[in-house]
């Protein structure tokens, strides 16, 4: 029992774990967090593999980053967006779990057959170069220089497509303030809408507030979430009709 | 130890990947599933570097991330456009291009 | 200079044709003018050959190499000889009379322009067939001349009758022109050349059997153009196109195209007694039958169309004879060229008078009102039937003298056509200008201006005197010698009892013809009650009847049947096809049902499939 093995094998576990907390989670946030979960364990692993660089990377750019950047889009479209886990498509699930465990087990069949005795170990062409991080600049900014410029291209085009996609055109001119006033005057509410949650259960932003006797107030809620009901538990409010 | 563990690892979390990619409904969760796919496909690498001793399967993992994270910024664009105009996360809407 | 001859006309073709209205004002002056410098360049021609010693007497004009392919070559030249020239001047001498007559007798078309634009045409074409030097280049003129025919016949296409009798002309001729495309490729499989000169050189080494198929095939391309049996129906309905092309091209000139390609391949024909024979039968036939046909029609137009195919005939049997008729088919082709020619304008111009009135049953006693029609068709109808010194007489009598001297069935044949000639024709002339007038109300019969009588006089001088000048100045027998090889001597001694007795059955045909439709009225409308024969006779002798029971109805039976089989059994397989094929696809694109996990779904069962295929293949 190395080292190695015990990391191995606690991350394995770990991870796996991880990947099927993503796959049977309802709520898509607790799905989000056991992607980070593995993701972690995963450079744990790379740790143990010799790739620090690769490892830190994992951590800064993916449970960083990436994992950041869906929290922020499920915050956009409803953090209590969750599935009912009712299949709709007629045989999918049924088809799509045998297809998945044929695939797992072929996969797993053909690495078991074909079969890595030894492994070499990186750390030789890690000293080579003085370092992991080292060996990997040698490669990137020698062998890899053309992929590595296309990737840099590629990065660009992708923020500009999403800024592409994501910007919204405005149509109408901007409203005025005496334009705002009058609007507002004529609403019948001139004083400024309610704060959501004020003394509701929660303070986040998509609970309504709730009125001195007791009823929400779906006026205190921002226009994006005007649908959702304030209830105790909130995990069957959908977003989705 | 013998160096198929972490490749039967990797496949392991690409079969759930996949298998989350084609049960779930909510695009966000799909996405991470795919994620999953390719964090699994990273491993391989990276295993891979370890059992040849050197580094360009770490480097290629190092592009699969690059690429990922494009990847996930345009796709997120998409979810968001999505969810805008049609008011709902689930993949199964969008389903207007068909017969 | 011999391609102005050809030149000139089609020049004139061309400016009319292309030049639109703005050419409505002088274009029938200028298409005289092209055909008559192409009769002054032929004439210019002629003087040349006879200026030169008997056998040096041809002009070649090389202009291109139009065809050279491996061992094929033909060039594009012209060859003017002796046997040419005369055609040449038969073509542009009749035809700038006829374009002169045209002035006169079109002179209140619409469409003249257009009508002397195809006239010009015509006349391009048929001097392209008679001065080509090889076989391909005569087809291109044969075509030219059949298209110039097609498009003259049905001139007046606003009548559906002379459009239906353009495209049966056309397609008649189509027959015959398989024939002259098929010797053509035979020639070439044969002599591996197709020149006229090449062609008289190898026959001599060829086999017997394929210098008779070439003879039949060529038979056949004289029997298309020059309306002989089983080929002639189309010439009675040409008669719908204008009387002044009915006198060119179905008289004069085109149809005699058809013994111009026999007379030049004779070198063929010489060598086979096969085809020769067929020749002789099929002129034959035709010549009695023309002549029965003649009989019995009250068309004044196609009375003298059925006179054509018969004296076609005699030059087609004539020419069969081999190197004994020849000569004498191309001196009545001359002779009948003027007389004939003759013969038309006057009828056209008996038209002119009588408000475009074809009946002779409505016309009699207008030799008062058209005196000079009625001398110059008086001459022609001398001429035709033969009586001496006039043309017809010369030419025709050397053919039946010449057919006696070979078999004696078929000089009989001859001798009893110039009888029913003489009968038909005096049919023609007793009802048109003799009894009494029949004439329907408010017409007036006037004699025609100048510009076509003038046309009528020159020809009927050439029917009075063109036989005794081919004959006696000219000498025809000894010109064309050298071309069409030596004519065998003749036995004077028959020639002297047969003309007595061909005069006696011309003048006991004229003289029947004379009792039954001078003597007696002419009733004004056609009897009913008439013998099996006249009926047959009236009806072109069953030849429309024929042609419908034996080809076009099979024809018609056959495409219907493949119509059937058509929508039936083809349409029925590509359609079965194309609707099993959307029937699937109907339900195929069932799969695409836009949801992306189905499709997701798909390409994890394509990767187990590839992996499973892998893992199979190494294990």
């Amino acid at each position: 029992m190395t080292g190695e093995v015990v990391i191995f094998w606690v991350t394995a576990i770990f991870s796996v774990i991880g990947a099927v907390g993503l796959v049977i989670s309802r709520k898509a946030v607790h799905s989000a967090l056991w992607v980070a979960f593995t993701m972690i364990n995963l450079a744990v692993l790379y740790f143990s593999l010799g790739g620090a660089f690769l490892g830190t990377t994992q951590i800064v750019v993916y449970t960083g980053a990436v994992m950041m950047l869906f929290l922020f889009v499920l915050m956009i479209v409803g953090v209590d967006s969750s599935d009912s886990l009712i299949e709709t498509i007629k045989g999918q699930r049924l088809v799509g779990t045998i297809l998945a465990f044929a695939f797992g087990a072929l996969l797993t069949s053909a690495i078991t057959t074909t079969g890595f005795s030894a492994a070499a170990g990186v750390a030789v062409a890690n000293d080579a170069n003085g370092g992991n991080i080292e060996g990997l600049a040698q490669l990137i900014f020698g062998r890899y220089l053309l992929a590595f410029e296309v990737t840099s291209a590629l990065l660009i085009t992708a923020a500009l497509g999403a800024m592409v996609l994501a910007h919204n055109e405005r149509w109408t001119p901007r409203k005025t303030q005496a334009q705002l006033q009058r609007e507002r005057t004529l609403a019948g509410h001139p004083t400024p809408l309610p704060s959501p949650g004020v003394l509701a259960l929660h303070n986040s932003v998509d609970t309504p507030a709730l009125l001195p006797d007791g009823s929400p107030s779906q006026e205190s809620l921002p226009r994006i979430f005007k649908s959702v009901e304030q209830s105790d538990d909130s995990t069957n409010n959908e977003v989705t009709s | 130890m013998n160096p198929n563990n972490y490749l039967v690892l990797a496949g392991i979390l690409f079969t759930i990947g996949a298998f989350g990619v084609l049960v779930r409904r909510n695009a966000i969760i799909v996405f991470m599933s795919v994620e999953m796919m390719l964090n699994a496909a990273n491993l391989a690498f990276v295993a891979a570097s370890h059992i040849t001793g050197t580094l360009d399967g770490q480097v290629a993992a190092f592009f699969v991330m690059v690429v990922a994270a494009a990847e996930v910024v345009v796709g997120l664009a998409i979810i968001v456009v999505i969810f805008r105009t049609r008011r709902s996360a689930s993949i199964d809407e969008a389903s207007l291009l068909k017969y | 200079m011999i391609s102005a001859l050809i030149g000139l006309p089609l020049f004139g073709a061309a400016l009319l044709l292309l030049g639109g209205r703005r050419t409505n004002a002088w274009g029938h002056y200028f298409a005289v003018a092209m055909s008559s410098s192409a009769f002054v360049v032929g004439v210019t021609q002629f003087i040349a050959l006879l200026g030169k010693p008997a056998e040096e007497r041809h002009i070649h004009q090389h202009l291109f190499d139009w065809i050279s392919v491996g061992s094929f070559n033909v060039p594009f030249g012209l060859h003017l000889d002796q046997l040419s020239v005369v055609f040449v001047l038969l073509i542009t001498g009749v035809g700038s009379l006829i374009h002169v007559y045209s002035i006169g007798y079109m002179a209140h078309d619409e469409n003249r322009r257009r009508f002397f634009g195809y006239l010009n045409l015509f006349v391009a074409a048929m001097l392209l067939l008679v001065l080509a030097d090889n076989y391909l280049l005569l087809y291109v003129g044969w075509e030219g001349v059949g298209l110039a025919s097609y498009l003259l016949i049905s001139f007046y296409q606003h009548k559906p009758s002379a459009a239906v009798a353009g495209k049966k002309a056309f397609v008649v001729n189509r027959v015959g022109d398989v024939g002259l495309s098929v010797a053509i490729m035979l020639m070439f499989v044969t002599f591996k050349d197709v020149t006229f000169s090449g062609v008289s050189e190898h026959a001599q080494h060829a086999s017997g059997q394929s210098l008779t198929l070439i003879g039949l095939a060529l038979l056949l391309a004289a029997c298309g153009k020059s309306a002989q049996f089983p080929l002639q129906s189309w010439l009675l309905d040409a008669m719908e196109g204008p009387t002044p092309v009915s006198a060119l091209i179905h008289a004069a000139t085109m149809v005699t195209a058809g013994v111009y390609l026999i007379v030049r391949a004779h070198a063929i024909f010489d060598l086979s007694e096969t085809a020769r024979t067929a020749v002789v039968v099929i002129g034959a036939i035709t010549l009695l039958l023309g002549a029965f046909i003649g009989t019995a029609k009250d068309d004044i137009k196609k009375g003298l169309a059925g006179s054509t195919m018969s004296q076609i005939g005699y030059m087609i049997l004539a020419a069969g004879l081999g190197p004994v008729g020849y000569v004498f088919a191309i001196f009545h082709l001359l002779t009948h060229g003027m007389f004939k020619a003759g013969l038309f304008l006057g009828a056209g111009s008996v038209m002119h008078g009588m408000e475009d009135d074809v009946n002779m049953r409505n016309y009699g006693a207008l030799r008062g009102a058209m005196k000079i029609t009625y001398i110059t068709f008086g001459l022609g109808f001398l001429a035709i039937i033969g009586i001496p010194p006039f043309a017809g007489f010369w030419s025709k009598d050397e053919i039946i003298h010449a057919a006696f001297s070979q078999n004696l069935v078929v000089g009989l044949a001859t001798l009893l056509g110039a009888g029913v000639t003489a009968f038909y024709m005096t049919r023609m002339m007793a009802m048109t200008f003799f009894g009494e007038s029949r004439w329907k109300k408010g017409v007036h019969p006037h004699e025609s201006p100048l510009v076509m009588t003038a046309p009528m006089i020159i020809l009927a001088i050439g029917s009075v005197f063109g036989g005794l000048a081919l004959k006696f100045l000219g000498d025809i027998e000894l010109w064309l010698e050298p071309v069409v090889g030596v004519a065998a001597p003749k036995d004077p001694a028959s020639n002297a009892v047969l003309i007595p007795v061909t005069l006696t059955v011309v003048l006991l045909g004229a003289g029947y013809g004379w009792l039954k439709y001078a003597k007696t009225p002419v009733p004004s409308v056609a009897p009913e009650n008439v013998s099996l024969l006249t009926r047959a006779a009236r009806a072109d002798a069953y030849g429309d009847a024929l042609n419908e029971a034996v080809f076009m109805r099979p024809g018609q039976y056959l495409t219907r049947a493949l119509v059937w089989f058509d929508s039936r059994a083809v349409d029925g397989l590509v359609g079965g096809v194309g609707a099993t094929v959307g029937g699937l696809s109907a339900r195929l694109r069932r799969t695409q049902n836009g949801l992306v996990r189905s499709y997701a779904l798909t390409m994890v069962g394509g990767a187990v499939l590839i992996a499973l295929v892998l893992l199979l293949v190494r294990l």
